[in-house]
C-alpha cells in the first residue's frame, strides 16, 4: 500500500515539476514576444519620422512630400489595423525613391546623403523587427496549441497572438540589392 | 555593445563556421564592440585574447562529417560562468542545432539570443528526429540568421519559423596580394584546389577525372592541391605519366593558401553538395582568380549567376575539364573572370556582413534586458 502512495506521490511530483517547466517556457515565450512587439512597434514608429523628415526636408518636390507626410501621417496615428496604413506608407515610400532619377536628383545634395542611409536603415529594421515578431508569434501559438497547455490553462487569459503583415520592402520584387535579403537602396 | 558569440567547433582546427566567428568578432571589434568569443579549444592553445577556451573537444560525427566539438557537464558549467560574468548585451550563437556550446549557451542563458544557422541539409533526418530536444532552446532565440537561402530552406522545413539571410563575409582585405608560390603557375597553365582530399563532398575526384581529360590534351597543365586528407588514396587510378604534373601540397598555412590563390590560371570548386557558402570559393574571388565552380545553388549566388566565374554540372569531370580548358584557353576570359569576382566578392567582405548583424542585434536588444544565467 505504502508503496503504491509513495509512486503516486512521487509520480504527481515529477508531473508538477514538467507542468511547471512547460509553464516557464511558455512565460518566456509571452515575454519575447513582448519584447519583439515592442521593438516591432519602435522600429515602424521610426521609420514615419524618416519619412516625414523626408517630407519636410525639402529635398522633394511638393507632391513627393505631400503624398510622404500624408502616408506618414495615417501610419502613426492609426492605433487597430496597422497593417493597411502601414504598407500604404511603405507603397508611397517606394513611389518617391523609385521614381526615375530620384537617387541621381539627390545625389550631392547637402544632408540627402544622411537622410537616404537613415532612411534605409529604418526600413531595414522594420523589416527585421517584423520578421523576428512573426517568428515569435508562430513559436508563441504552436506551444499554445500543445494539449498540455490547454489542459491546464498555462497561457492563462493572455490573448492569441496575431502575425503583423505588411508590405515593407522599398525596391519592388526582383529589382537591385544583396547583402542582407532585404534588397538596398544604395549598393 | 557587449557582444558574446559561441563558436560550435574546435577553435584551432581549421573550418567556414570558426573563419565566419573570427571574422565577425575582429569586425564588430573593430566597429568599437566589445566581444568575447567561448569556443572548445585545447588549454595549450595560443588564442587571440577575444577567446576563451572552453575545453578539450572530442571528434564526433555530425552532419555527414567529423566535427570537433565540446558537449557535457564540464562544458556546460564553464559556460555558464562565462555567460553570468560576460554581462553580455546580446549572446550570438552559432549552429545551435549541433551537440554543442551552441546548444549549451541557449540553454544555460536567458535574454537577447541571436543564433546563426551554416548548415544547409536537406535530407537531415536527425534534426526532425530531434526538434522535441532542440525546440526549449530553439524558443528562446528572438533572431535567426540563415547564412545562405540553402540553410533558411533547412531551417524552415525541420524547424519551422523563419530566419533573416545574411550571407558568409570574407576578410577581403587579407586575400587581395600574395606572391605565387616558387615555379606557379608555369608557362603550360595551372590549375587549383583547396580543401580536404578526403571528403566527398568537396569534389577531388571529380577534379582528378577532369585533370586526366585535360592532362590528355595539354601536355604542359599541371594541378596545385592544397588540404589535408590521404594522399596516396587522392592519386589512386591515376594514369602514371600524370602524376609528376600533380603537386599535393598537404595542410598549408593560411598565408600558403593564399598563395595558392594566387599560383594558378584557374581555380576549381568541384564540390558535390552540402555547401551552403563555400568560404573557399569567396577566398580565392577575394584573390581574384579565374574561377570554375559546380553550379550549386550557393555557389550560382556568389557568382553572380555565373557572371563571376565559369558554372558547371555538379559531379561532371567532363564539365569541368571543358570550362576549365575555355579558361586556359582565353587569358581575355580570365581576366574579365578575375576582375568580376573581385568585384562581386565585396559584397561579402566582412565591415559590410557585420553591420547586417549589429541591424539583427538592434531589432532583438532593446528591452529585453541583458543576458543572464537562466534561473
Amino acid at each position: 500500500m505504502t508503496t503504491v502512495i509513495v509512486v503516486v506521490v512521487a509520480l504527481v511530483a515529477v508531473m508538477g515539476v514538467y507542468v511547471s517547466w512547460r509553464a516557464g517556457r511558455l512565460d518566456r515565450l509571452h515575454a519575447r514576444l513582448e519584447t519583439a512587439r515592442a521593438a516591432l512597434d519602435a522600429a515602424l514608429v521610426r521609420r514615419s519620422s524618416v519619412a516625414m523628415e523626408f517630407a519636410s526636408s525639402g529635398l522633394l518636390d511638393p507632391a513627393t512630400s505631400l503624398l510622404l507626410a500624408g502616408a506618414a501621417h495615417d501610419a502613426r496615428s492609426a492605433s487597430e489595423a496597422r497593417e493597411l496604413p502601414e504598407s500604404d506608407l511603405t507603397r508611397a515610400l517606394r513611389a518617391a525613391v523609385g521614381q526615375p532619377g530620384f537617387l541621381a536628383t539627390l545625389t550631392g545634395r547637402e544632408d540627402a546623403a544622411e537622410l537616404l542611409t537613415e532612411l534605409e536603415g529604418a526600413a531595414h529594421q522594420v523589416f527585421l523587427a517584423r520578421k523576428f515578431y512573426n517568428d515569435a508569434v508562430a513559436a508563441t501559438r504552436s506551444a499554445r496549441r500543445r494539449w498540455l497547455v490547454r489542459l491546464f490553462h498555462l497561457a492563462g487569459g493572455a490573448a492569441l497572438p496575431e502575425f503583423f503583415e505588411i508590405d515593407d520592402s522599398l525596391v519592388a520584387p526582383g529589382q537591385g540589392g544583396h547583402g542582407a535579403d532585404m534588397p538596398r537602396l544604395t549598393s | 555593445m557587449k557582444i558574446g558569440l559561441v563558436c560550435p567547433y574546435s577553435w584551432d582546427v581549421p573550418g567556414g563556421v570558426q573563419e565566419h566567428i573570427r571574422g565577425l568578432a575582429e569586425a564588430l571589434l573593430e566597429l568599437g564592440h566589445q566581444v568575447s568569443v567561448i569556443s572548445p579549444a585545447d588549454d595549450d592553445t595560443p588564442l587571440p585574447d577575444y577567446v576563451v577556451p572552453a575545453g578539450r573537444a572530442v571528434p564526433v560525427p555530425y552532419n555527414g562529417a567529423v566535427a570537433r566539438m565540446a558537449f557535457g557537464f564540464l562544458s556546460a558549467s564553464r559556460v555558464r560562468r562565462w555567460v553570468r560574468d560576460g554581462g553580455f548585451d546580446v549572446l550570438h550563437v552559432h549552429e545551435p542545432t549541433a551537440p554543442s556550446l551552441s546548444l549549451l549557451a541557449c540553454w544555460v542563458a536567458d535574454g537577447p539570443i541571436v543564433a546563426t544557422f551554416h548548415t544547409a541539409n536537406p535530407r537531415s533526418r536527425i534534426l526532425h528526429a530531434a526538434q522535441p530536444i532542440l525546440q526549449p532552446a530553439l524558443e528562446k532565440i528572438s533572431g535567426r540568421i540563415a547564412v545562405s537561402e540553402a540553410a533558411r530552406t533547412t531551417l524552415v522545413e525541420h524547424l519551422g519559423g523563419d530566419a533573416v539571410l545574411i550571407p558568409n563575409g570574407i576578410a577581403v582585405r587579407r586575400f587581395e596580394k600574395a606572391d605565387p608560390l616558387p615555379g606557379w603557375p608555369g608557362p603550360g597553365g595551372a590549375l587549383g584546389f583547396v580543401g580536404r582530399i578526403d571528403e566527398p563532398r568537396k569534389g577531388l575526384q571529380v577534379m582528378m577525372r577532369a585533370f586526366e581529360i585535360l592532362g590528355a590534351q595539354r601536355p604542359g597543365v599541371r594541378l596545385l592541391i592544397a588540404g589535408p586528407g590521404d594522399a596516396e588514396e587522392a592519386l589512386e587510378g591515376l594514369p602514371a605519366g600524370l602524376l609528376p604534373r600533380i603537386v599535393l601540397l598537404g595542410q598549408v598555412s593560411e598565408e600558403d593558401k593564399i598563395r595558392v590563390y594566387h599560383s594558378v590560371d584557374v581555380f576549381c570548386a568541384p564540390n558535390t553538395g552540402g555547401e551552403s557558402f563555400g568560404y573557399v570559393l569567396a577566398e580565392a574571388m577575394a584573390a581574384s582568380a579565374p574561377i570554375v565552380a559546380s553550379d550549386l545553388e550557393a555557389f550560382r549566388r556568389v557568382l553572380r549567376a555565373g557572371a563571376a566565374g565559369e558554372l558547371f554540372e555538379p559531379g561532371s569531370a567532363a564539365g569541368l575539364a571543358a570550362a576549365a580548358g575555355r579558361l586556359l584557353d582565353q587569358p581575355a576570359l580570365r581576366v574579365s573572370l578575375s576582375a568580376a569576382a573581385a568585384a562581386a566578392v565585396r559584397a561579402y567582405d566582412w565591415p559590410v556582413v557585420a553591420r547586417d548583424v549589429l541591424a539583427v542585434y538592434a531589432a532583438v536588444v532593446p528591452g529585453a534586458g541583458h543576458v543572464a544565467v537562466a534561473r
